[in-house]
C-alpha cells in the first residue's frame, strides 16, 4: 500500500516534514487552507468537530480553532500568520493551548504539479528536539529514517 | 540481569541502530557484527544483549555458532508507533481531497 502522506522526522532534529500529493489543482488545495467552513470540514472527525473561531488569512493575521471531543472537552489551538502568499506559501505559528508542547513554527508550501495535481510541503519546527518527540510520541520515527531502506523494506512487506 | 528493556530506548543508540541495519540484510554471528565496529567486543556484546532482550534481535543456534537476526515483527511494532500521527494527517488530507473534488466554485 502506497502511503500518500509521508512524514520525515530525522534523528535529533527539532523539526519534521509532512508531505502529501493531492489529486487537486493547486488553487483548490490552497482554498482548503483558507476558507473557514472548508477547514472545519476536513479538520473535524465524526466524534470531534473542529470550529474555526477566528481566521484572518493575511500577513499579521491570527487564527483560533477549537476542537470538542466526544466527552465535550474543548481543545483550543491558535497562532499568528507571519506570511501569506496566495497559492504558494503560509508561514504561521501553532500552539495547542494548555499543553506542554509549546509553540511551533509552520511553513506550508503549496506547489503545482500538473493542472490537476498539487503538493503540500509542511515544515514544522519545534522549540526543542524533545518537544518534537513529545508531539510525535516516539523517538523512533528518526530511528526508522536513519536505519532507512533495508529495515523500511522489511517493515513495509509486513503491512 | 533480567531488566525489561524499553525498545525505544534501545533504538535511541546509534550503534544499536547500526547493528540493526547490519543484520537486516543477513544473519550474523556476534564476532562478525563486532568486526564492523571500532568499539571493544564486550561493548558490542552488551548492545546485542540489549537488542535481544527487547526482542529486536533473535538468536539462532547453528552448529556451534549463534547467529543474530532481525525480528521484523518487533520492528514493525516500532514503525507503527509513528503511524497514529501519520494516519491523523492522512485522514485529514484524504477528507480535504474528497471535499475539494466536490467543490463548486461560486464565481
Amino acid at each position: 500500500m502506497e502511503q500518500k502522506t509521508k512524514i520525515n522526522a530525522e534523528d535529533g532534529k527539532q523539526e519534521l516534514v509532512i508531505t502529501r500529493e493531492f489529486d487537486l489543482p493547486l488553487e483548490l488545495l490552497f482554498k482548503a487552507h483558507v476558507e473557514p467552513d472548508i477547514i472545519e470540514q476536513w479538520m473535524s472527525t465524526p466524534h470531534s468537530p473542529t470550529k474555526v473561531l477566528k481566521l484572518e488569512s493575511k500577513k499579521h493575521g491570527s487564527y483560533q480553532f477549537e476542537t470538542i471531543d466526544a466527552k465535550g472537552n474543548k481543545y483550543g489551538f491558535n497562532g499568528v500568520i507571519h506570511e501569506f502568499i496566495p497559492n504558494r506559501k503560509i508561514t504561521r505559528t501553532f500552539e495547542m493551548e494548555n499543553t506542554p508542547f509549546g509553540v511551533q513554527l509552520e511553513f506550508y508550501e503549496f506547489e503545482k504539479l500538473t493542472d490537476d495535481t498539487s503538493k503540500l510541503n509542511m515544515h514544522v519546527i519545534y522549540e526543542s528536539v524533545s518537544h518534537r518527540d513529545q508531539v510525535l510520541k516516539l523517538p523512533f520515527a528518526q530511528g526508522i529514517n536513519m536505519a532507512h531502506n533495508r529495515i523500511q523494506e522489511i517493515v513495509s512487506k509486513l503491512k | 540481569m533480567n531488566l525489561r528493556r524499553d525498545v525505544f530506548q534501545a533504538i535511541a543508540d546509534p550503534t544499536r541502530r547500526a547493528i540493526l541495519m547490519l543484520v537486516a540484510s543477513q544473519s550474523m554471528t556476534a564476532g562478525a557484527i563486532a568486526s564492523n565496529f571500532d568499539t571493544a567486543r564486550p561493548t558490542v556484546s552488551k548492545h546485542l544483549q540489549i537488542l535481544t532482550e527487547c526482542e529486536l534481535l533473535k538468536q539462532e543456534q547453528n552448529g556451534r555458532e549463534i547467529y543474530y537476526h532481525l525480528n521484523p515483527k518487533k520492528m514493525k511494532e516500532i514503525a507503527d508507533f509513528i503511524e497514529p500521527f501519520r494516519k491523523m494527517w492522512d485522514d485529514r488530507f484524504n477528507k480535504l481531497e474528497t471535499i475539494m473534488k466536490k467543490y463548486k466554485p461560486e464565481k
